[in-house]
């Protein structure tokens, strides 16, 4: 087990090095961040439908494309000089490759959502702060599941044409239970409703968390052989 | 040491034959070179041997596991934007090479293939020639006791490429055992203490090398190919 952590540390600490390196993904997904909530912030009709009711689902549709670049780029470092053929001639387990990649992800994914947090308090002018702390809760336990699953399907695709294309159409289906529920919790939250309202939505959070890292953990190997 | 027993592996629909039934045992210290033209499977068998790619049918053996076996490809699976010094301490991690050792070793390395001074730049910052030095040491970083060249040579130039054979042939009298892939008999035949024939997935001809010399190698390739 301290053997997996190792080479999945290994791996991620190698990815956000490289991010660091080139920060050519991490600023082109706050880029697109900012993008998609200015779009947003113009196409609407602030006197047709208040901006509490449909900041909820603003936030998360902008979390998911912005996670998209993020888990696109997961694995397409690994195609250059056949990085991935490296890993898996290397004498580590495949579950440490998923870890690692997925804590890579992780990381990557919070630090765009903490600038699409920032930018999205901005623009909507929605009372963020005083619900900061269980907000951040709702994104992290959201994120992970959406996450988990994502790095998945990245392994999946990523030989095969088109994987920037593939990955949406694979992953948006499994993420439509996560965002129903973090939608209803970010949006009872920000209506300034008790916390007991939001707990249901945070317990099927953390149950689809616990399933699907468990199962994509498991799954994973299987993606990457030949 | 290392071991084939009738590997064989097809791809695609309809099914293409990439290895027929290929058997061998190779002893360690010995050099198996691998001739073949492209697409006769010298790749296939290689990934086969690492583990990369599971056969339909026979096993590979490799003493030690997939942690002695040292692969150099047609790739350098380097990291670009990593420095050469970078990537061999990654690389070392992944293969269990203790902490205190690490650095130490990458050094000696890089110092021994001639990218002492290179060990801070990143490795999109090299020559074609100089990324296949530090792809090198990235196979050897963990002290390998199998080598599995892949068309070596590629991107080498004559002085790099003598400096490589003879950093294979210290290897190979170092107790370690190698098979070398290639589709150009001059570059392997000197290294070589066994040679194999591939053609079309399958071992046309084994045998040790014994006194024969780079022409008359090259000339009983050329009647396997032509024959085969």
């Amino acid at each position: 087990m301290a053997e997996l952590l190792r080479h999945a540390w290994a791996i991620a600490r190698k990815d956000l090095l490289l991010e660091f390196r080139t920060r050519t993904a991490i600023l082109s997904a706050a880029v697109f961040t900012a993008l998609v909530l200015v779009v947003f912030n113009f196409g609407r009709d602030p006197t047709a439908v208040p901006t509490l009711t449909i900041a909820p689902s603003i936030l998360w549709v902008t979390f998911s494309f912005a996670g998209m670049v993020a888990l696109n780029r997961a694995f397409q470092l690994e195609l250059e000089n056949q990085a991935l053929d490296g890993l898996l001639l290397a004498p580590i387990s495949r579950y440490s490759l998923y870890l690692g990649k997925l804590a890579a992800n992780l990381v990557f994914v919070a630090a765009v959502e903490t600038i699409g947090l920032f930018l999205f308090a901005l623009f909507f002018d929605v009372p963020i702060w005083r619900v900061l702390e269980p907000l951040v809760g709702v994104i992290a336990l959201a994120t992970v599941g959406f996450i988990a699953v994502g790095t998945l399907f990245s392994a999946m695709v990523i030989r095969t044409r088109f994987a920037e294309l593939m990955l949406p159409v694979l992953l948006l289906p499994f993420l439509i239970p996560p965002l129903v529920w973090a939608v209803q919790a970010t949006g009872a939250l920000l209506a300034a409703r008790p916390l007991s309202e939001v707990t249901g939505s945070l317990k099927l959070l953390a149950a689809y968390d616990i399933v699907f890292v468990a199962l994509a953990t498991f799954l994973f190997p299987a993606t990457v052989e030949q | 040491m290392l071991s084939a027993e009738g590997l064989t592996h097809a791809f695609g629909s309809p099914p293409v034959r990439a290895l027929d039934g290929i058997s061998f045992r190779l002893e360690s210290g010995r050099t198996l070179a691998v001739f073949g033209p492209n697409g006769a499977g010298k790749t296939t068998l290689l990934k086969v041997l690492a583990g990369l790619i599971r056969p339909q049918a026979g096993h590979a053996h490799v003493q030690g596991g997939r942690r002695a076996i040292g692969w150099i490809g047609h790739q350098s699976h380097l990291y670009s934007h990593l420095t050469v010094r970078e990537n061999l301490l990654f690389w070392a991690s992944l293969y269990g090479v203790p902490e205190p050792q690490r650095g130490a070793r990458a050094d000696d390395l890089m110092q021994r293939l001639g990218l002492g001074d290179r060990a801070t730049q990143p490795v999109a910052a090299l020559s074609r020639g100089l990324v296949q030095r530090a792809a090198i040491a990235r196979a050897l970083v963990h002290e390998p006791g199998v080598l599995l060249l892949d068309e070596p040579f590629t991107g080498l130039d004559l002085a790099a490429a003598g400096e490589f054979r003879r950093l294979i042939a210290e290897l190979a009298r170092g107790g370690r055992a190698v098979v070398l892939a290639t589709h150009n008999v001059d570059e392997g035949v000197e290294l070589a203490t066994e040679i194999a024939f591939l053609h079309r997935g399958r071992f046309v001809e084994v045998a040790p090398r014994g006194a024969r010399g780079p022409a008359e190698i090259a000339a009983a390739y050329r009647r396997a190919v032509a024959g085969g």
